[in-house]
């Protein structure tokens, strides 16, 4: 990854990639830990030299909640996912039930879009 | 060298709370410097001899240099830390190094809000990240019930174990004159009550309310000559691992867990060394991770632990003995009022007042368990 300061930084990046259809991540080159939200270096290290790798969708719930806003709003459920990568992020599945989300359900990353804006949300894996 | 504290050689010489549950007609830092006033007094000494100010509130990003005005002061050293709720224990770290060093005489430590008459929600100007927000958590409490998630899956903690910290907590504040939320609570009230966010229902789930509070630091030499008894500072440790709750590395262990054995090493105490304990409770699942994370019970064993009653009153362990976050107060950020309970039981003068307390110990959280951060008092007698 060159400095050349005419580039965006990376989460501009990664916006711009979701929208192309493609989900990235951070993959620090010595270490091999890979990292999301996009960031300028390896939390932690601090090291600058990694790579974009294309993530390969597949995760597990980590953790899952389940909102109750007032009626007629139906119960909406928030999780944690963990990506095959070893990364975690925030996001809802869709088509299941809010209530029936449990922790170790597998799930396939889709890029959706709300208010047209691109949007990392999950499917249950079949 | 990093991980020195001045072990006793600062004191809490004053202390104050001020609007308790409803303070309608008052502005936020009327509040605080009502709290302020109070507690200089306390202290037996002029507002003119603060010469440190520390102060966050919610609705005044520079609240320190709007305190510094309001009071007519114009300190050596002003502080608007903001590490969410737990920003006060920070307040006394730096205080006290400063006190210690002599770059500073005397610290004004205050918090004020009207949470409660000025609109009745919780009032911050926090919310989730870009990364979060597109999902909508509700902002705090879906980041506690994930971490909760978490905890009920890997240990098996339940909800009628979070009721429990709920029904210790009202049960303190019922003894408590300056408690806002008042009678009975069962367990039953608790898992009946209105589901938020799964697993937190809206009785795990701390007040809004008014409330000011301050302290007034000073060397303890100095705080001898003060009318209350000192009350030394023996360590005060602040950890920060994360912000938002999906970046948390393991959403079962908070930082506590490094804050509170640094602020222990530096004060010379482990857990059974501690009388009371003060814990930030914003929901009811904090109180079963920083019971572990600060070494009162192992990981995994917060939800048995607090079974049957154990720390309500005459249990085995005196928790948030002034109600709480849960069921005294929270004006927005309680970790302030953690400490002055705490400082209360070691001066005696706590409403529901401990036998024998020598160390206290005052836990504040800040923003989705992601700020933590650990205040051990002494009695004189332990310096």
């Amino acid at each position: 990854m060159s400095d050349d300061a005419t580039e965006t930084g990376p989460e501009r990046h990664w916006r711009t990639a979701l929208a192309e259809g493609r989900i990235l991540l951070q993959r620090a080159r010595a270490s091999g830990t890979v990292f999301f939200p996009p960031r300028l270096m390896e939390p932690r290290t601090g090291d600058a030299d990694w790579d974009w790798i294309e993530a390969s969708g597949m995760g597990t719930v980590h953790a899952v909640t389940v909102i109750y806003p007032k009626p007629p709003e139906p119960p909406r459920a928030v999780v944690l996912v963990d990506l095959d990568e070893q990364v975690r992020l925030m996001s809802e599945v869709e088509g299941i039930a809010a209530e029936d989300i449990a922790i170790g359900l597998r799930v396939r990353a889709r890029i959706g879009e709300r208010g047209g804006v691109p949007l990392l949300l999950f499917d249950v894996a079949a | 060298m990093g991980g020195q504290f001045p072990r006793g050689q600062t004191a809490i010489a004053g202390l104050a709370t001020f609007g308790l549950g409803e303070c309608p007609g008052w502005t936020t830092i009327e509040m605080a410097a009502k709290a302020g006033q109070l507690a200089v007094a306390d202290a037996g000494m002029r507002m003119g001899e603060v010469d440190a100010l520390f102060i966050c509130l919610p609705d005044d990003i520079l609240a320190g240099l709007s305190f510094a005005e309001y009071l007519g002061l114009s300190p050596r050293f002003t502080d608007c830390n903001r590490t969410g709720g737990s920003a006060f224990m920070s307040h006394v770290a730096t205080a006290a190094t400063m006190l210690a060093a002599g770059y500073i005489d005397t610290a004004l430590i205050a918090y004020g809000a009207n949470q409660r008459s000025g609109g009745g929600k919780l009032s911050t100007p926090v919310g989730s990240n870009a990364w979060e927000a597109p999902y909508r958590p509700l902002f705090p409490a879906s980041s506690y019930a994930l971490a909760a998630s978490c905890h009920f899956h890997e240990f098996g903690t339940t909800r009628r174990q979070l009721a429990e910290v709920a029904v210790a907590a009202r049960a303190w504040a019922n003894t408590n004159p300056e408690a806002f939320a008042k009678g009975p609570l069962s367990i039953d009230d608790v898992l009946a009550a209105r589901m938020l966010s799964s697993p937190i229902s809206v009785k795990d789930c701390c007040l809004v309310t008014d409330g000011a509070a301050a302290i007034v630091m000073t060397r303890t030499d100095r705080a001898r000559d003060c009318p209350a008894p000192p009350v030394p500072v023996l360590g005060a440790a602040a950890a920060t691992w994360h912000n938002a709750i999906s970046q948390m590395a393991d959403l079962t262990t908070t930082a506590a867990a490094e804050s509170g054995p640094r602020a222990y090493a530096m004060a010379g105490v482990g857990p059974d060394d501690v009388d009371v304990v003060q814990l930030y409770d914003a929901f009811t699942i904090n109180t079963l991770l920083f019971l572990e994370d600060l070494g009162f019970c192992p990981k995994g064993e917060g939800g048995r632990f607090v079974e049957n009653g154990a720390i309500g009153p005459g249990g085995r362990l005196p928790v948030n003995t002034n109600g709480g976050g849960l069921s005294c107060c929270h004006p927005g950020m309680y970790g302030l009022f953690t400490i002055v309970e705490a400082a209360r039981q070691i001066r005696g003068t706590a409403a529901n007042q401990i036998a024998d307390v020598d160390v206290a110990l005052a836990h504040g959280n800040g923003g989705a368990l992601s700020s933590q951060a650990t205040v051990i008092l002494g009695s004189a007698a332990t310096i």
